[in-house]
């Protein structure tokens, strides 16, 4: 069964790279049951967004 | 610099307006000399960078009509320059040249966020974050996350930017920093994990107590 440590890594490499099959399947059977690691994944997605927004949308609002 | 691109007054005067708003013009060339200098060494080229996007903003000043947009755009130009520096500088510096500072490893901070046995410890363990219009959007939280991209070990902040920022692949930058695919995903994992750590606990998490 897949640890936590191991669990957040591949979550920010799944920004990085595509995942192996076998990565995935045991990655979704770590996160069905772990909800701090449902929480970092999402986590690793929005930093990739409020990057995203530091450069392209930061100021829009504010202007 | 007389260019046949600068509108006239009549042709858009809003736009034209832009480069004469002082305030504006600094605050964002401000914004850009951080942004390039966070990712440039050098930092007469990154100034140097910058000068050419907003030389090159003006003479096509023409196609924007919001300062919103605008920025958007010079910023599209200036990431485009900060790339093309990056790539000359290549090698000049390799990121393993870059291991300074504390915190480098991150196994530190690994040990910290998770038991021995690979488990979350209790009170590490990742909230829910208030997303997204909570907030996010504003000054202050920009500069919380400035500061944590700053606290950054340089080679995670390098290599973060590089990623995110620039948007550059996996092999141009492992090319461009000499360095493996695998060392890379872990070394952006790590950066990650500390940025995270830094928003929860300076903002996500301060924000609710």
């Amino acid at each position: 069964m897949m640890k936590c440590k191991e669990a957040t890594q591949l979550l920010s490499e799944k920004l990085d790279r595509p995942l192996a099959t076998k990565e995935k399947v045991s990655l979704a059977m770590h996160t069905a049951i772990c909800s701090p690691c449902r929480q970092f994944g999402k986590q690793m997605e929005e930093m990739r967004e409020i990057s995203k927004r530091y450069i392209k949308g930061k100021d829009a609002t504010t202007k | 610099m007389i260019n046949a691109n600068i509108p006239s007054e009549t042709e858009n005067a809003f736009t034209a307006g832009i480069f004469q708003d002082a305030e504006f013009i600094e605050d964002l060339r401000n914004q850009m000399l951080k942004f390039a200098k966070m990712q440039v060494r050098d930092s007469q080229l990154a100034e140097d960078a910058v000068q050419e996007a907003m030389l090159s903003a003006y003479q096509n000043i023409d196609r924007f009509g919001r300062q919103a947009a605008f920025k958007t755009w010079v910023f599209s130009i200036l990431k485009n320059k900060v790339i093309d520096l990056l790539r000359k500088e290549k090698r000049h510096v390799g990121v393993e040249q870059l291991e300074n500072g504390p915190n480098t490893n991150g196994e530190a901070l690994i040990d910290n966020l998770f038991e021995e046995n690979g488990h979350w410890q209790q009170n590490e363990r990742p909230k829910k974050w208030d997303q997204p219009d909570h907030g996010v959007e504003n000054e202050h939280f920009w500069r919380i996350f400035d500061a944590c991209l700053n606290a950054l070990p340089e080679k995670y902040g390098r290599l973060f930017m590089m990623r995110e920022f620039l948007e550059m692949d996996t092999p141009e930058i492992c090319d461009n920093e000499a360095m493996s695919i695998s060392n890379l995903n872990v070394t952006l994992y790590r950066a990650r994990l500390r940025l995270r750590e830094c928003l929860e606990d300076n903002w996500f998490q301060a924000e609710r107590s």
